[in-house]
């Protein structure tokens, strides 16, 4: 459902444009969804896809995300070369898959392993929204879950950054067990005393909020991400009333207490590294047991 | 096409405004029932009912969701949608458990986790997120049975569990069929279709091992018989499962949810 509403909000947009296509040389500028600039594609990746007028955070890909936040040439995926099996059996799923494989020049909706942070030892998973709106399928919960017990099992922290429309429609059921999958994998990390940080980026919804991204020790979001359980249109429907201003957004999840701080995109890689450095002697002692 | 009809006739007898809701199984299972209320937080949401219940002597925490028997009953339970404090107040019933030592019963009926304004303003997504992962770490046995409509992360919030049982004629999917028809194919009246599809039946999910065992139904006095077998049933699994090691209850309920998903190799 929320899929649906993302998918039509930039459809709705798009047919709005009131830019005069001709003038502007194909796939190198790009418009700001909030402020409507237009922006040279190069000078908006250069300021870490954040609109230099209105500070709008575009959605980033995980290979995107993994160069602003990791220290260079330090990223070392796990070696996890799974595919689902189709549960449902669902004719135009698996076709759907292996284009989208060949369109984003990635597996899955999530990208994990370890990385440094200014030197410090991280696992790191991040999601992508370019896959199927970042939704969680069996394979999603399969390596969202692998990183968790990486992560406990090399006693290092353990740092998700989720964006997502939920569980993944097409496997069904077994979409809806990875957020128990995920969440019993929380509850052994927090036994083991690993520092968990899910940074919840634009947009976060469904079955993704409801397990692993809402059980960090510290919940970090980005400005005015989108972030629920239900989303917009559904609540709409079901309440039959209009939706209040800023509903849903960080600041919505930040005035509520439900996140502990919202940080911009170019202060994240040094939020991300004070907050290990606060825990660094914590698992200096882990280590020691 | 006798399988799409199938499913779908379940979800029509699972959906029933007359099929027997928790307090119904509760009353005829359980010698006695104590209610106790409240999230100790915001309020009493009475979509869950949680309590202490006690069986051939022993004590066990009740925590169901409970959908209305009439209309009145259903608008003071919010037709069984559970808001964020239902979650907070099965949790609060779940460390009493533990703390007691007692075994926990859960008890699934529900359209959903109740899609509000006033439950994202309390955190519905946190709520269901913390509940899983209490059951997840909760050293003590936990039973979950879904009775009725198991629909999304609503249900699976309380069942999170050792042992799961579904009555016959009970369903448990990632979402309505109608929700699935209008995300997939943008049509919520492809439902029936959707219905055959999902695997949201019984016997589907237990060849899936998304579940433990399977109750059958009776046409006959249907809730005193299913009440009876889901007592042997709640008394033999809790014997059993007290007999293991704390640890070993934990790993063999974490190993559980650890292989629920197959996968091949790219």
């Amino acid at each position: 459902m929320v899929i649906d509403k993302i998918k039509k909000r930039n459809l709705h947009e798009m047919q709005n444009e009131p830019i005069k296509r001709a003038d502007i040389p194909i796939g190198k500028w790009v418009k700001c969804n909030n402020c409507k600039e237009i922006l040279y594609k190069d000078t908006l990746h250069k300021n870490l896809s954040v609109c230099p007028y209105c500070d709008y955070h575009f959605r980033l890909s995980s290979r995107r995300r993994l160069r602003q936040i990791i220290d260079e040439g330090t990223f070392e995926e796990f070696d996890l070369k799974i595919d689902n099996v189709n549960p449902l059996n669902l004719k135009e799923y698996s076709k759907k898959i292996q284009v989208l494989r060949e369109k984003t020049g990635i597996d899955e909706a999530v990208k994990c392993g370890i990385g440094k942070i200014n030197g410090l030892k991280v696992v790191i998973a991040v999601m992508d929204g370019n896959f199927l709106m970042g939704s969680m399928g069996t394979v999603v919960g399969e390596k969202i879950t692998y990183s968790i017990e990486q992560a406990i099992e090399k006693k290092l922290p353990l740092i998700i950054f989720s964006v997502s429309g939920g569980a993944r429609m097409q496997e069904g059921i077994m979409s809806l067990m990875q957020m128990a999958k995920t969440a019993s994998s929380i509850a052994k990390l927090n036994e083991a005393g690993n520092l968990f940080i899910s940074v919840l980026t634009d947009p976060t919804y469904g079955g993704v909020t409801a397990s692993f991204a809402s059980l960090g020790d510290i919940i970090l979001a980005e400005p005015k991400a989108m972030i629920g359980f239900a989303g917009p249109r559904v609540i709409k429907e079901t309440i039959k009333q209009e939706l209040p201003e800023g509903f849903q957004t960080a600041e919505f999840l930040l005035e509520h207490g439900f996140i502990d701080k919202i940080v911009h995109r170019k202060d994240m890689k040094d939020m991300l590294y004070k907050l290990l450095k606060m825990h660094t002697p914590y698992q200096k002692e882990v280590k020691n047991v | 096409m006798s399988k799409k009809i199938e499913a779908w006739d379940i979800m029509t007898i699972a959906r029933n405004p007359t099929r027997p809701t928790a307090l119904d199984y509760i009353s005829n299972i359980f010698e006695d029932f104590v209610e106790l209320h409240g999230d100790r937080c915001f309020k009493d949401d009475k979509a869950m009912v949680c309590g202490i219940a006690m069986l051939k002597g022993k004590a066990y925490t009740i925590i169901a969701e409970q959908k209305g028997r009439n209309t009145k009953e259903n608008i003071e339970r919010n037709f069984g949608m559970p808001n964020p404090e239902s979650y907070r107040k099965a949790i609060r019933f779940m460390k009493q458990a533990e703390k007691f030592k007692r075994p926990v019963i859960t008890f699934i009926d529900t359209k959903g986790a109740y899609p509000g304004i006033g439950a994202e303003e309390r955190g519905q997504g946190e709520a269901i997120a913390k509940s899983m992962m209490t059951m997840a770490n909760l050293k003590v046995p936990i039973i979950s049975i879904v009775i009725g409509e198991g629909s999304s992360g609503g249900a699976l919030a309380i069942g999170v569990a050792d042992k799961i049982l579904m009555l016959e004629n009970a369903v448990y999917s990632i979402l309505s069929p109608e929700g699935f028809a209008s995300i997939l194919w943008k049509d919520g009246t492809k439902a029936k279709q959707a219905a055959a599809l999902m695997k949201m039946t019984a016997k589907d999910l237990y060849e899936l091992k998304v579940i433990d065992e399977i109750i059958k139904e009776q046409e006959e006095d249907n809730l005193n018989k299913t009440s009876k077998k889901l007592q042997k049933e709640i008394l033999s699994i809790t014997k059993e499962l007290e007999k293991l090691k704390e640890k070993d209850l934990l790993q063999n309920r974490y190993n559980k949810y650890r292989n629920m998903g197959e996968f091949v190799n790219i």
